[in-house]
């Protein structure tokens, strides 16, 4: 089975998110990048796939040169290939996302395209799903537990406490979240494999879409200390009486 | 979180920044009697965010500086009697044959220092390290007292030992936002929990220590400098091993990096990468931090390279692909321009203290240390290579600070020749005449920033006339950084005379109505003599032990000048300034005078025939100063002789410093003048007189009595030391400084080999020698006695072992040579009876 | 009409994530239609939440969960009405639904919108979240019909933005529409099927009291007591992401980023230091009470009442005295 992985790299936020001067960006001096968790485990599920059908693992990604650290970081936990949709520098939006990446799986062909449910920076939650109209394949989204043959995949996740479960024929989309597995780190001879694959790349043209961001901005949160109720157990007797006043005893 | 009004008013002192150092110093302040003491941190504890936080904590005892080796054995102590420290053992391993020279020589080292150390064979090492790859190393060292420790545990621990004591208040999440400085005196500190008056401020900030010292105006010399390192894991044999640790840590020096079990991983930590220097004010706050504020994004391009030096050195347990790099940090560290701490007051104003830059195996002990120093005590551990008032304000700059860094980073595990040269940032200080020295093919070694020729190419036509009598060295190692030329200069000046560029000196000045006062407090010699007389002395700590070395000039009824050396000069300032009374003021006038060295059998003709002035002996004696004309300059003469000739130090306003010395070189060719470098100055020519050295001979471990310097009387006015003093010499030395000749040179494969210092002294059999006080004896200093055809040693022996004539033995590089006691005591080897020097 | 809002259903009842997508709706200013999945619309509490006209789309035509047949009925829908703006709840369905109304379409779609103005004709602004909320996009959203999801934690129920007492409509003035649309083969290829969740349970995301453990509760076996408590609350445990990254507890248990987004009256959260990604899952709660040993810890920063202290002993004494209040007698013998 020959399965395409679709990351995006993203900074690494730690306990404050900062915006550039200008609003356009988030400000990344301070962070690093890493990959969005929904497609950590993306790649692991790919990984896992082929370990047990046999096949490939491609790992796409669609941003700046510098995208590449994150394919290495993919090549490492064992996907054997990599592309570079090279931008420059502009941000995609989900249609411009979705239509260089199906140019890509057309002129390769692939078996399974996985996604993360949502990027954890632009939170768009519909590239899986253009890109799938776009090829013309099935598509399930936000799955948490994948079972995958050589003729079809059923997917589940769970919704207002019911499972619900997809069945798809091949070759079909799938958007994953964490907690489909547990993904592996990467072993020191896997990191050295990804130093040396060779990436490919091409540069797939910008094009303007109908949502067009403004600015960025970090929403006020009211700038209270909280009310210390006291210290260990001596504080039980208030913490009740707050619970009693929120109405939940 | 502390919120505006929760800090107490007023505070003995302010320690800000609780790693491993600010926590160490609370305690050690809270047994040495402080109370109303306060300890701020930005960040939570018991882990603020801060370098103690990431570290790798573990300690390796072995260093080549004393002063480094006593911080480590202090601060391991301190952590075993925490009960945080396992002991696992660590070994050095060797890829290469100079490695395994280097290896021979740290365990010499080791035997100087008293630390247990062994050479293994790469199958040795295999059986303590099952899964290293014996096939890649040639060999390795094992130093068995290696350990690792809990520093946050530790830390904790002392805090509250603290805490509990009732002396300290504690307050975290509190940012310091400035501290107030009233007529050069620390006065507040201003915090997010309010301002809280102190007369003591310090800065126990690790990599954000410089920003700290910027709040009141002071710059200190340390940069933040990125060290990478991953866990790897899990590791299967770990799976069931006890503990945290239970294979002894691997340093694979050769590649830059270390491997430790951590646990049920193995942290491969690296010094092999590119140089990554942070600045502090880009240190990421806690907020912007995805870990900690010292812990920033890997950057995994660097250490790629390293992965396969970590593979080929243990295949399987890290080629496992089940096990993989579950973290990894480029985490900061401090570095200093010259790798050592930043400890003590710091110059540019009172009452703001630094204990800085100082890493996991040394953290207790320099917080020791610094608690001592605010305390008015001699530190237990000599740290006056650590001293915050050691750099030159070149040597604080941002971009000194930096380029001193990098270039040390790569050395961290490199094999450094101990008369290594720094490359960066230079040349910043140059004399009057270093065009001349140029064109003589000056080799310069820099001291403080100084460049300084240590001996001079042109020579080399020297050498001929005294072929045979050089002294040269056959191994690479003993000859790096070394010339025979150095020999044919002391040769020649013994034979005639030498020119000895001596402008790095540190020349002070102490005037004013109560200069003599302070000069006399401060030093051991009369200082209450005739204005044109040349005094040598010591100064001393409360403790008897030496602060300093140096000459004093009277040059009137209330002004001296004080000329001290380069590389102690602002130490030397800060502790004057530190001492003067009213009525006393401090100048440093080093950047106005040079001093020129004249020096040899022909000194005198070749000055009488550029002065009119009367140099004869009658007319101007030794140890006298005076003004004298030497080709229309003015120039202050001084007759004194640190390499044992008739001769003067010619101070010399700087700008005509150049005149001065093609005056004197022009008149001097014809009587046979030569250059000479401080190879001769700092070296061979004291070593044939036993002249003792600061910072070698004489530091705060020994005595007057001890190093032989006491003089018949004692004077009546009182100075610093002088009760200690009294007593040391009420009692008989427990050691005695010696002056050892080496009996044979020859190694165990039959090289003639010449030691370099640091070297252990054992008796015939082999045995470390300790005195009555735990003392070791090692080299402390050791060069060419060319007039005698010997190499000199100077050590201190137990009082038992002070005999001349009796044999000992040396370890160099792991072999062992005969030695003969030549001189217990100062006794000169060469001229004993100074006739040269009062001719 | 204005807008058509795919109301979700819970037990027959508009679903509260839907409740707050008809907020925004009702915000344009202009009639609103709901488009309801199933047999009938609960006409009442879409009237009361100023609903003019629902759209039933009975089960004969689309059977169970569908999503791109619920799209290709809202894009009928939107040709039929002349809807300006689409809406839908921040939920996995509301994202999912959109996102290939979008793609049929070829209209744009914002997701997670806090606001929607309309600014002329074929134009909105839109304030959505990015960063699950960490951050705010202002942006300009150009289309003929605005597809927007409603971001779940940061919009109130409609029936809370109603004034007291207000404009809401008699049951009697919505007008319902059975729908009943021509769908292809392929819009119906991908279906859901359904059953009980093996977890079972309370749902996490609607619970009204969670009660978080973090990285400061120790290991796996330190929940039973986050249990019990959660237990005597009527709540259900939520945890942060190193708990689950640990093995500690299941994926489906994780408030946060990359977990579920809870929006409960209290969330007690315990030995949790508050990372950012934990942040954006909790952001939603009414009141958060924090107990944590580090009075530094950001969760503080967030945090209306704190208890400093080890979570060990609060949490099993808090436990105690809860199940003395319920049994007096018990309670008088045991001791807190």
């Amino acid at each position: 089975m020959d399965i395409l992985v679709c990351v995006k790299r993203v900074p690494t936020v730690g306990g404050k998110i900062a915006v550039t001067p200008d609003g356009q960006e988030v400000d990344t001096r301070m962070s690093g990048f890493t990959i969005s968790p929904h497609e950590e485990c993306a790649v692991e599920e790919a990984v896992q796939i082929t370990e047990r059908l046999g096949g490939t693992v491609s790992v796409l990604t669609l941003g700046p040169e510098a995208a590449i650290d994150q394919l290495r970081d993919a090549l490492a936990l064992g996907a054997g290939r990599a592309v570079l949709l090279e931008t420059d520098g502009r941000e995609f939006g989900p249609a411009a996302t979705a239509a260089a990446i199906a140019a890509e799986v057309r002129s390769h062909g692939y078996d399974l395209v996985l996604l993360g449910n949502e990027a954890s920076d632009t939170g768009d939650y519909q590239v899986g799903i253009r890109l799938a109209h776009a090829l013309g394949w099935p598509v399930a989204t936000g799955i948490k537990n994948l079972t995958t043959s050589a003729d079809g995949a059923v997917a589940r996740r769970e919704y207002r406490g019911t499972e619900e479960s997809y069945e798809l024929p091949l070759p079909a989309v799938i958007t994953v979240k964490e907690g489909i597995n547990l993904p592996r780190y990467p072993s020191l001879p896997g990191r050295l494999r990804a130093k040396r694959a060779p990436v490919e790349r091409s540069a797939p043209a910008w094009q303007p879409e109908g949502l067009r961001k403004q600015a960025l901005r970090v929403p006020a949160v009211a700038g209270h200390q909280a009310v210390i109720l006291g210290r260990g157990v001596d504080a039980v007797p208030e913490l009740l009486r707050v619970l009693g006043e929120l109405g939940v005893l | 979180m502390t919120s505006p009004g929760d800090a107490p008013a007023r505070a003995s002192a302010v320690v800000i920044g609780a790693g491993i150092v600010g926590n160490s110093l609370v305690h050690h302040l809270a047994l040495l009697g402080w109370r109303d003491l306060v300890l701020v941190d930005k960040g939570p504890m018991p882990n603020p965010g801060g370098s103690t936080g990431h570290a790798s904590n573990f300690i390796f005892p072995i260093e080549y500086s004393k002063m480094m080796f006593e911080l480590t054995r202090d601060s391991t102590e301190q952590y075993r009697e925490l009960g945080v420290f396992t002991q696992s053992g660590g070994i050095e391993v060797a890829r290469t044959q100079a490695r395994m020279h280097e290896l021979r020589r740290r365990c010499s080292q080791a035997k100087a220092w008293g630390i247990p150390a062994e050479l293994l064979s790469p199958g040795e090492v295999g059986k303590l390290v099952p899964y290293l790859d014996e096939s890649v190393i040639g060999g390795g060292a094992h130093f068995p007292t290696v350990g690792v420790v809990d520093s946050l545990r530790a830390g904790t621990l002392m805090r509250e030992q603290a805490q509990r004591s009732g002396t300290l208040a504690v307050l975290a999440g509190t940012e310091v936002h400035g501290i107030s400085v009233a007529a050069g005196r620390v006065r507040a500190v201003a915090t997010s929990a309010g301002e809280i008056e102190t007369d003591n401020a310090v800065i126990c900030c690790g990599v954000w220590s410089p920003r700290i010292a910027r709040m009141a105006g002071a710059r200190l010399a340390l940069t933040p400098v990125v060290h990478q390192m991953i866990s790897v894991g899990p590791i299967t044999l770990f799976a069931d091993t006890p503990g945290e640790i239970s294979y002894p840590i691997v340093r694979d020096v050769d590649t830059n990096m270390y491997e430790r079990q951590h646990g049920g991983d193995m942290e491969v930590g690296s010094y092999a990468h590119r140089p990554i220097i942070v600045p502090p004010d880009e240190i990421p706050s806690i907020e912007q931090s995805a870990a900690s504020p010292t812990e920033l994004p890997f950057t995994a391009d660097d250490f790629d390279p390293q992965l396969a030096q970590a593979l080929e050195l243990m295949p399987d347990l890290l080629g496992d692909e089940r096990a993989g790099i579950r973290y990894a940090i480029n985490g900061l560290i401090s570095m200093t321009p010259d790798g050592h701490p930043v400890l003590g007051e710091l110059p540019e104003v009172r009452g703001l203290w630094s204990a800085a830059a100082s890493w996991i195996k040394e953290g207790p002990g320099c917080g020791r240390a610094v608690a001592e120093l605010m305390s008015g005590r001699v530190p237990t551990v000599d740290v006056h290579e650590a001293d915050a008032a050691r750099f030159y304000p070149h040597q604080r700059t941002v971009a000194h600070v930096r380029a001193r860094a990098c270039e040390g980073f790569n050395k961290m595990y490199g094999i450094v020749h101990p008369a290594e040269q720094w490359e960066s940032e230079r040349p910043v200080r140059v004399s009057p005449v270093q065009e001349r020295e140029r064109e003589l093919g000056a080799v310069f070694f820099e001291t403080a920033g100084w460049e300084r020729p240590h001996w001079y190419a042109s020579n080399s036509a020297v050498c001929d006339r005294y072929a045979g009598r050089l002294m040269e060295r056959p191994a690479e190692w003993d000859s790096r950084w070394w010339s025979p030329i150095i020999n044919a200069e002391h040769l020649a000046m013994r034979d005639a005379c030498a020119l000895v560029d001596l402008s790095a000196f540190a020349v002070l000045e102490i005037s004013g109505p109560a200069a003599l006062q302070a000069v006399q407090t401060l030093s051991v010699a009369q200082l209450n003599v005739a204005a044109g007389r040349v005094v040598y002395t010591s100064w001393l700590d409360d403790d008897g032990g030496f602060r300093a070395d140096l000459t004093v000039m009277r040059l009137g009824e209330d002004r001296f000048r004080v000329v001290t050396g380069g590389a102690t000069g602002m130490s030397d300032a800060a502790w004057v300034s530190g001492h003067l009374p009213p009525g006393a003021f401090l100048a440093d006038l080093t950047s106005a005078w040079t001093t020129i060295g004249l020096w040899g059998p022909r000194a005198r003709d070749v000055l009488a025939s550029v002065t009119a002035d009367d140099v004869s002996h009658d007319g101007f004696g030794f140890g006298t100063c005076r003004e004298i004309e030497v080709g229309g300059v003015v120039v202050l003469a001084s007759r004194i002789s640190y390499v044992g000739e008739l001769g003067w130090e010619l101070h010399v306003p700087i700008e005509q410093g150049l005149r001065v010395w093609d005056t004197v070189w022009a008149a001097g060719r014809p009587q046979g003048l030569i250059p000479a470098g401080i190879g001769v100055y700092g070296t061979t020519g004291r070593l044939e007189k036993g002249y003792r050295a600061f910072g070698f001979e004489l530091t705060q471990e020994y005595t007057l009595p001890e190093a032989g310097m006491t003089r018949p009387k004692v004077k009546e006015q009182p100075f610093i030391g002088k009760e200690a003093y009294l007593r040391q010499r009420a009692e008989p030395p427990c050691a005695v400084l010696c002056t050892l000749t080496v009996d044979s040179h020859a190694s165990a494969d039959g090289t003639l080999r010449y030691m370099l210092g640091g070297e252990p002294v054992l008796s015939p059999g082999g045995e470390r020698l300790t005195d009555a006080k735990g003392r070791p004896s090692y080299v402390t200093s050791v060069g060419s006695a060319p007039s005698l055809g010997k190499h000199l040693l100077m050590a201190y022996l137990p009082a038992g072992h002070a005999v001349e004539g009796s044999t000992l033995a040396v370890e160099y590089l792991g072999d062992r040579y005969p030695v003969t006691v030549a001189v217990a005591g100062s006794r000169p080897l060469f001229d004993p009876s100074n006739e040269r020097v009062r001719s | 009409m204005t807008a058509l809002c795919l109301v979700e259903l819970d037990g027959g009842a508009p679903a509260d994530a839907s409740l707050r997508a008809l907020t925004l709706a009702r915000s344009l200013d202009g009639e609103v239609g709901a488009v309801v999945f199933g047999d009938a619309a609960p006409e009442e509490a879409l009237a009361d939440c100023g609903v003019s006209d629902a759209y039933v789309i009975e089960r004969s035509a689309v059977e169970g969960y569908a999503p791109a047949a619920w799209a290709r009925v809202l894009a009928g829908l939107i040709a039929d009405t002349g809807a300006t703006a689409v809406l839908a709840a921040g939920t996995d369905r509301g994202q999912e639904v959109l996102a290939h109304l979008g793609a049929i379409t070829g209209l744009p779609m914002a997701a997670n919108c806090v606001q929607i103005v309309p600014d002329g004709p074929g134009m909105h602004r839109v304030v959505r979240q990015r960063w699950a909320g960490l951050l705010l996009e202002d942006a300009i959203l150009e289309a003929p019909a605005a597809l927007v999801t409603v971001a779940a934690d940061a919009v109130a129920g409609v029936s809370a933005a109603l004034p007291p007492g207000g404009a809401t409509r008699g049951p009697a003035s919505i007008r319902v529409h059975l729908h009943k649309p021509e769908l292809a083969d392929a819009d119906l290829r991908v279906r859901a099927a359904e059953s009980p969740a093996a977890a079972g349970g309370m749902s996490l995301a609607t619970a009204r009291v969670v009660v978080g453990g973090g990285r400061g509760v120790g290991g796996p076996g330190g929940f039973a007591a986050l249990e019990e408590l959660a237990d005597l609350l009527g709540g259900v445990v939520g945890v942060s992401r190193v708990v689950t990254s640990e093995g500690w507890r299941p994926h489906s248990q994780q408030v946060g980023q990359t977990g579920t987004k809870i929006t409960p009256e209290v969330y007690l959260a315990c030995g949790i230091s508050g990372a950012i990604q934990h942040i954006a899952g909790c952001a939603g709660a009414r009141h958060l009470i924090a107990i944590n040993t580090d009075s530094g810890a950001p969760i503080l920063a967030r945090a209306d009442y704190a208890v400093i202290g080890d979570l060990h002993q609060v949490v099993p004494a808090l436990v105690a005295a809860l199940r003395a209040r319920r049994e007096p007698d018990a309670g008088a013998a045991g001791s807190v």
